[in-house]
């Protein structure tokens, strides 16, 4: 699209175009839905992604969300809605800036170009009624946010959307998401089938006249972009052989859960982390599963310990200030060696801080959070695909052994979507029935292997196996004892299970080449932002190269030795750390990500970092910066 | 809950089987000599003998304080957690294994102080279990501080002036709980009434709880002192649907007529007026439980398997 048809269309909205209209063929793309909050921007948002996934394209989306339900309409903190990236290959982050943009008013619009969101030549189709509204205030506020977007060379095309779906719909405001999501599927030439399909899914639980309706919403908005835009936008697809599923996170972490054989999820209702379990809630009870919501986060952990207790691995879901409440039942769960998997998806903090944002700050007080020494198990998976992939293995690992795991999702994980192979399920990864089989005769509750620390989980029902587990320092025979051997002794076996299982792990793979000036470590959903920025930093010609840990307690092994092939090592991270070069900050004193901490006082190496707190995803170019800004830095010193 | 093959009176275990007091002994109590919890522990091993329950299909979930160190004084199983927080391990066990006789032992501290929310709330959900809240008015493991239920005035580490406040009634409160099914009270001091009380509260379908009034030699010494002397200063609800002990009722004459159905007259009855009453307040054995509300047709893994593959079509592309 050049400037001069730029103009024309902005010039010439209400008139049908004659010819046929610019293709744009372009790699990869980003989209945004803005609205005010209620006015559905998600939900187009996500069916265009939905849609974008299903005809073979790669997505990544992220929601916008204000903070609160039902913000004040038109005004730059009710801006709610959707970015969609899609792309030929598949899509690992929410990347730059957004290409198009479909703004329900002018005031959202600002939230986002104040935050710098919107790519500089952005095509921006935006609801045109504001501008020649009755209200005088309103028209002068669609006059001052104009001349401050004109900063920019963004390209705008006024569409009367309100008018538009009135023709259709009495209260055109509760269908002007339908409107644009046809005139994106015009722009980007989605398949209307499959578009309709959705709909009918989406609304399977209201009347026909309402799916007719929204139907007619979609197709009146593809018709208005058909006739009046004189350009399309082609992002082409690669076809794989494989089949394809798409879900967001926190649908992948309950999917995880059941193709793991749990049955048992406590909850207390927490952002981000409680659409999992409105999702397990629907499903769960057809595999004979129970979603328990429990008076408070406390009691979900102890629900959670006392059904993995006398049965099958159970598991609880929460967010940081729910990990807070929940932490002396999780010293119990590793102190009676009660298996026990907790999904804690990340917001901002400290106390109620970002609800609906995306952090990664609970790494420390998830590893170490616990009064008195409780090792355990803590990973984070990186993906959607990852999302339900360690949900499996986090059951075995709490099972094999008897021991807390704790998973680190995050905001960008939980509402992310993500198309990825449809996983290919197996009974294998079902749990096996509760074992009442009757003890072996001198089995103790806590016989540790005495190099390995693993022993024999009894069930309530076993005959013979009879014995009090007990939060006190107790020995082999779960007897309460407090000699100094004693408690010397349990605290070994319980820290070396986490030794036999770091021993089972793989050092992992580093991205790029095995020695070089620059190794970025990263965690959990940072990895395609990183590895997008690394490529480009390789792509200059920079030697640099990326490394992204799945397994944070206990570490992966082999980091000491991948570290010191290279000039520098710098993790990424969404959490707090000091600049080093900030008032008062010294090398002595600076806080830094909380990675970065772990990885310095595992391997002696002089790690690095950077981080941000920005209550959203990493940009790609954010860290390529970073990146720049590090080895320059190095060529100084 | 269990799988498939294993019926209720499960698995591998010899049905033929007959158990002893002795099949039920832990390890020897280390409770202060004249604690009401040795009362109380003897009621609930005769009660497993005469119910024959099998020791590897019972457990005995605990708090923390002195009452808590029940379970391992029984060789049943047991699960000795955190400070308050016993009935939601109760719950998650009952939740999932159904079979399992559940049985909870709290004290004053534990149940109506630190775990409030959790009382409150698993009186609500109603599980089938046997909830003993061991009541002495004091924190004696910690040694003498305030409980909740200490009566007013009485001086202690935390409130050397005297309890600042009156003591909360947990009879009442329970009793306030929509879906209670089953609210009693008994005295460490009456063996029999003690082990009726229990024995209802086991054959209740429900939540049973039952607040059972001590002493602790060492620091609430002469609570109830008055009605531990003499019988008079008792007030003994009964009924034929009531606690039915008439060893106790001849000895306790001092009666009320209670139906345990009439929830308005329970009120009244709990009332804190000075009055010692011992008895059943409250039954129904028809509230939903929890447990039962929520139990779930348990799948093969290869059910399972076929449930998932069809999800899985819900997202494909």
């Amino acid at each position: 699209m050049n400037s001069s048809s730029s103009n024309s269309v902005e010039s010439s909205t209400a008139t049908v175009l004659e010819g046929p209209p610019t293709l744009i063929r372009v790699p990869e793309h980003t989209v945004e839905v803005v609205s005010d909050s209620g006015e559905g921007a998600q939900k187009c948002g996500q069916l265009f992604g939905r849609t974008s996934a299903r005809m073979g394209n790669g997505v990544w989306t992220v929601e916008i969300i204000p903070a609160e339900i039902q913000p004040p309409a038109r005004t730059p903190g009710s801006a709610s809605g959707n970015r969609i990236r899609i792309g030929t290959e598949p899509v690992t982050n929410w990347g730059d800036a957004a290409n198009v943009v479909v703004a329900f008013n002018e005031q959202v619009l600002l939230s986002r170009h104040r935050l710098d969101a919107l790519a500089e030549d952005a095509i921006i189709l935006i609801e045109s009624q504001w501008e020649t509204h009755e209200d005088p205030t309103i028209r002068e506020e669609w006059r001052t946010a104009m001349e401050e977007l004109g900063q920019r060379s963004y390209q705008f095309i006024r569409v009367p959307m309100e008018e538009e779906c009135q023709k259709i719909l009495d209260i055109p405001a509760r269908g002007k998401n339908m409107f644009a999501l046809g005139l994106l599927a015009g722009v980007y030439g989605r398949d209307a089938d499959i578009l309709r399909r959705l709909i009918a899914n989406e609304f399977r639980k209201k009347s026909q006249e309402v799916i007719d309706t929204n139907i007619a919403l979609l197709e009146a908005g593809i018709r208005w972009a058909e006739e009046h835009l004189d350009f399309r936008i082609e992002v082409p697809i690669a076809q794989g052989e494989r089949a394809m599923v798409v879900m967001n996170g926190n649908q992948a972490v309950g999917l995880g859960a059941i193709a793991a054989g749990m049955e048992l999820c406590a909850m207390y209702p927490i952002t981000p982390a409680t659409s999992a379990s409105h999702y397990l809630s629907e499903v769960f009870e057809d595999f004979g599963g129970v979603v328990h919501q429990a008076e408070d986060e406390i009691a979900a952990a102890g629900v959670a310990i006392g059904a993995s207790y006398a049965g099958k691995v159970a598991f609880t879901i929460t967010s940081g200030p729910g990990l807070a409440l929940k932490t002396e039942f999780l010293g119990l769960a590793v102190m009676t060696e009660t298996p026990l998997v907790l999904v804690d998806v990340q917001r901002g903090g400290p106390s109620t801080g970002l609800p609906t944002k995306v952090e990664q700050s609970d790494l420390l007080a998830a590893i170490f959070g616990q009064p008195g020494d409780a090792p355990h198990v803590v990973l984070a998976p990186a993906t959607i695909e990852e999302c339900f992939a360690c949900m499996i293995t986090a059951r075995r690992i709490a099972e094999a052994f008897r021991c807390l795991v704790m998973v680190l999702s995050d905001a960008n994980l939980a509402t992310g979507v993500q198309p990825f192979p449809r996983p290919e399920v197996t009974t294998e990864w079902i749990a096996a029935p509760v074992d009442l089989s009757p003890v072996p005769d001198g089995t103790l509750p806590y016989q540790w292997d005495p190099e390995a620390g693993l022993s024999r989980r009894i069930i309530p029902g076993q005959p013979g196996g009879m014995f009090t587990a007990t939060g006190l320092a107790h020995d082999e025979r779960s007897k309460v004892a407090y000699g100094p051997g004693v408690n010397q002794l349990g605290c070994t076996m319980r820290s070396r299970k986490l030794a036999v299982f770091q021993s089972t792990l793989r050092p992992p793979t580093v991205r790029g080449d095995a020695a070089g000036d620059l190794l970025v470590v990263g965690w959990g959903s940072t990895e395609g932002a990183i590895i997008e920025a690394v490529d480009r930093a390789r792509a200059q010609g920079l030697a640099v190269s990326s490394l992204h840990l799945r397994f944070l307690s206990p570490l992966e092994p082999g980091l000491k030795d991948i570290f010191q092939r290279f000039g520098k090592v710098m993790t990424v991270e969404i959490n707090y750390s000091d600049e080093p070069d900030d008032p008062y900050i010294t090398d002595e004193n600076r806080r830094r990500g909380q990675l970065a901490w772990l990885l310095r006082a595992t391997t002696l190496v002089d790690v690095d970092c950077w981080t941000r707190v920005p209550g959203e995803p990493l940009q790609p170019k954010m860290i390529h910066q970073a990146i720049l800004a590090h080895l320059a830095k190095g060529a100084e010193s | 809950m269990i799988e498939e093959g294993c019926s209720l009176l499960g698995c591998g275990t010899d049905d033929d089987r007959s158990f002893t007091m002795d099949d039920y002994a832990g390890a020897t109590a280390r409770w202060c000599p004249g604690c009401g919890d040795h009362a109380v522990l003897t009621a609930v091993e005769r009660l497993l003998e005469t119910e024959q329950l099998p020791p590897e299909r019972t457990v005995f979930v605990s708090g923390i304080g002195c009452s808590s160190r029940f379970p391992h004084y029984l060789h049943t199983y047991g699960f000795h957690g955190l400070h308050g927080r016993a009935l939601p391990v109760a719950t998650g066990v009952k939740l999932r294994r159904p079979d399992l006789h559940v049985f909870v032992v709290m004290g004053d501290g534990d149940c109506c102080s630190i775990g409030a929310g959790h009382w409150i709330h698993t009186t609500r959900y109603n599980p089938d279990m046997v909830v003993l809240m061991l009541d002495n008015g004091v924190y004696g493991l910690t040694k003498n501080q305030t409980s909740p239920t200490s009566p007013q005035g009485r001086p202690s580490n935390t409130q050397p002036r005297g309890a600042y406040l009156p003591g909360l009634n947990p009879i009442s409160a329970t009793l306030g709980v929509t879906n209670a099914s089953f609210v009693a009270q008994t005295g460490d001091w009456i063996p029999e009434h003690l082990y009726q009380t229990l024995s209802a509260g086991f054959h209740h379908r429900g939540f049973s709880f039952i607040r059972v009034l001590q002493r602790c030699p060492k620091f609430t010494e002469t609570l109830f002192l008055d009605a531990v002397r003499d019988p008079k200063n008792v007030e003994l609800l009964v009924h034929p649907n009531g606690i039915v002990a008439p060893d106790v009722e001849a000895i306790y004459q001092n009666h009320i007529a209670h139906d345990p159905s009439d929830l308005t007259d329970a009120h009244r009855l709990a009332e804190l007026d000075g009055k010692v009453r011992l008895g059943l307040f409250y039954r129904n054995a028809s509230l939903p439980v929890y447990e039962e509300v929520r139990r779930e047709h348990l799948q093969s893994a290869e059910q399972k398997l076929a449930l998932l593959n069809t999800e899985l079509d819900r997202y494909a592309v």
